[in-house]
């Protein structure tokens, strides 16, 4: 197709013209380029169980009203309020956690993070070690139950102020934060 | 009044400021005042029922703000600066030097009137969280100024290590205080009657039209009665059709006219009052702006400080080679919007301040990559969908012909995407990031790869199967995202910036 031919024929060049200024300082290895080390890392199984735990306790109260309203009989057909809020109840419970954990993935590197998300709004960052300002690592208590964690990056900038990444086993997440902050350390001496 | 900070002893700040502050406290009293005066006329007891609160009132601000006075005391130490405030809790707040961005001085008219300025540090907290004295004579802020800068001077020095023994460090620290000063950009009255004709605006009639109807009670007619202004109108009419049509022409030309006057002296008033005496600087300390004809402010922006530049225009200045030059911080000139430092100027005027800031400013032999041709397609074709959308309830409940409107608004619409698309486009050279957007007033923003902080890469449910994406970059007190490019292009672009950011550590930048 005549859409990407515009952007993309220049492309080359211009990465060819960019290289001699990062091979001053890295070597050809960067670590994401083309999108051939799309390889996320996946976050751990408990996180589809937190998200439909999350989920269950969300939905009860829709649950509870939708069955006042049946005993009531606010409208003269049995099932018609229940049935519609049970079904979406089931797909936000059983369906939707396991589509959001597939879309979600992490990729660590030895100088920056790699977060994914989203199924629809997809969202694809990173965020060198060298610009995290602090690092949080929280767990709720849903995802204390099932032994995970959630680390949080900030930066500096107004953007993405705070990177999340949810369903870290909570060794794992700790392991994790520590890594990071070694970097840091080293990096500003 | 003493003039001079005395270091390391706790002191007040001006007495007179109080009388400042009563004063404007007792402005926001008038109009309830006025009301209530006005609404209880005919009983001679309502004036005692209005007056006895309003006293009660005034009286105990004044207690308020005396008592506040005395248990506000600021202490200009030897390593930071700590204000102690609060009548019965106490706030103790200590600022290191070292954290203070820059010092601004800021003069509204009535604090003016007394000599008085008030002193701001800026730390980058933003907003409210920054650290005030109100208020200090000029003089004082200024030295409150010279301290601070000197402090930053001496701590330059000791990290160069340019003088080791203690007087030659002195002598380092004077030389780059004293360092002369470089005229960046001013503008006299004759640039400043130039901006206020592009400054044309009405906004004075929709401001004498909101007071009409804030006090219509006391007008002698009801401006919401529409018979009145029907019998107004056609009274006028019976008058000008005795005229003739010469008349009429006249009557309507001048009328015109004096809208377009007003218009023009409103932009002119308003750009006089805001930029009088605009002066841009480069010193040792950093960028130093001055502006203001009632409201005097004297702000000084570190260098280093400069997260990015942004430079805009709008569509009738643009013709004319007009331009705007803004700096991206974490400070700001109000909530959320950068400081401005070339509101009207020439692009051979702005790129020089642009390269002062450690920037690059855009050139023709950029090599520009625009946005994806199905992002351009998709945009205009969702455009269309709304216009037919809205064209439907039209086409069912109005006359035939209105269907024109939509019809209309809907293909000029989907031209200006189009042709829109022409205008948008970004570059990479250097380090620095540059991205163009606009069909009838360009802007440009221009980032340093090392000064961003992370990138993210953006995808909608139809940017997702259409294979383009929107790369945000995340800067630090503004925002900066290109928008519809080609996926493989993020990519190459955020592989680039992030292996730059990696590279440097942020703490390296800041010390710079």
């Amino acid at each position: 197709m005549v859409t990407i031919q515009l952007a993309m024929d220049q492309t080359p060049s211009e990465a060819a013209r960019d290289t001699p200024l990062q091979t001053a300082e890295t070597p050809q290895t960067s670590p994401d380029l083309g999108g051939q080390s799309d390889e996320l890392t996946k976050l751990h199984p408990n996180h589809v169980k937190a998200l439909r735990l999350t989920a269950i306790i969300t939905s009860i109260p829709f649950l509870i009203a939708a069955l006042v309203g049946e005993v009531m009989a606010i409208f003269p057909w049995p099932g018609v309020i229940l049935g519609p809020v049970a079904v979406i109840a089931m797909f936000l419970i059983l369906r939707l956690p396991m589509r959001r954990h597939m879309a979600r993935g992490y990729q660590m590197s030895d100088d920056r993070l790699r977060v994914v998300s989203g199924i629809w709004w997809r969202s694809d960052t990173v965020v060198p070690f060298g610009r995290v300002q602090h690092i949080d690592v929280e767990a709720g208590p849903i995802e204390r139950s099932f032994g995970i964690a959630t680390m949080t990056l900030h930066t500096a900038g107004s953007h993405n102020a705070s990177v999340h990444l949810p369903g870290l086993e909570e060794g794992l997440a700790r392991e994790m934060r520590e890594d990071i902050r070694a970097h840091i350390k080293r990096d500003t001496m | 009044m003493s003039d001079a900070i005395a270091i390391g002893e706790p002191q007040r700040t001006q007495p007179i400021g109080l009388i400042v502050t009563a004063i404007s406290s007792a402005r926001q009293l008038v109009f309830p005042l006025v009301a209530g005066i006005f609404a209880l006329r005919d009983t001679f007891s309502g004036f005692w029922l209005i007056a006895l609160p309003a006293l009660a009132v005034i009286a105990l601000t004044l207690g308020l703000s005396y008592l506040g006075w005395l248990r506000r005391t600021f202490i200009v130490g030897e390593e930071d600066i700590r204000v102690e405030s609060g009548i019965i809790s106490r706030t103790a707040a200590s600022v290191p030097y070292e954290r203070i961005q820059d010092v601004s001085l800021e003069q509204e008219l009535l604090p003016r009137l007394f000599g008085l300025v008030s002193v701001k540090f800026e730390t980058g907290a933003g907003g409210a969280e920054e650290l005030k004295l109100k208020y200090l004579t000029a003089a004082q802020g200024e030295h409150l100024r010279d301290v601070v800068r000197e402090q930053h001077a001496e701590e330059a020095a000791a990290k160069t290590a340019l003088a080791p023994a203690a007087d030659g460090l002195d002598a380092a620290a004077q030389a780059i205080a004293e360092e002369p000063a470089k005229t960046l950009f001013t503008m006299g009255p004759a640039r400043l009657i130039t901006n206020g004709l592009f400054q044309f605006s009405l906004a004075v009639l929709a401001v004498l039209f909101g007071l009409f109807s804030q006090f219509d009670n006391f007008l002698p007619f009801d401006i919401w009665d529409v018979d009145l202004w029907v019998d107004g109108v056609s009274d006028q009419t019976d008058q000008l059709e005795g005229l003739g049509l010469a008349g009429q022409i006249f009557g309507v030309l001048s009328a015109l006219g004096t809208l377009i006057v007003l218009g023009f002296a409103t932009g002119i008033a308003q750009v006089f009052a805001r930029e009088w005496g605009f002066h841009l600087e480069k010193t040792a300390r950093g960028f130093r702006r001055r502006r203001g004809l009632f409201t005097k402010t004297d702000v000084v922006m570190p260098t280093h400080r400069v997260q990015a530049v942004k430079l805009d225009t709008r569509w009738l200045r643009h013709r004319f080679g007009w331009h705007g030059l803004k700096f991206v911080s974490l400070a700001s000139d109000f909530a959320g919007s950068s400081h401005v430092v070339a509101p009207f100027a020439k692009r051979a005027e702005t790129d020089p301040i642009i390269r002062a800031a450690g920037f690059e400013a855009p050139s023709d032999r950029l090599e520009w990559h625009r946005a994806s041709t199905r992002s351009r397609f998709d945009a205009a074709f969702i455009d269309a969908l709304i216009f037919t959308a809205i064209a439907i309830p039209v086409i069912i409940f109005a006359p035939l012909i209105f269907v024109a409107i939509p019809a209309v608004l809907g293909v000029l619409s989907v031209f200006a995407e189009l042709y829109s698309w022409t205008f948008k486009r970004h570059a990479v050279e250097d380090g620095y990031i540059f991205a163009t957007e606009g069909l009838l007033s360009p802007s440009t923003q221009i980032a340093s790869k090392v000064k961003l902080h992370s990138v993210e890469i953006s995808q909608g449910p139809i940017a997702q199967r259409r294979g383009y994406a929107t790369l945000n970059l995340g800067l630090a007190g503004g925002s900066f995202a290109i928008s519809g490019i080609p996926l493989e292009r993020a990519r190459v672009l955020r592989a680039q910036i992030t292996d730059s950011i990696a590279s440097t550590d942020f703490s390296r930048i800041n010390a710079a």
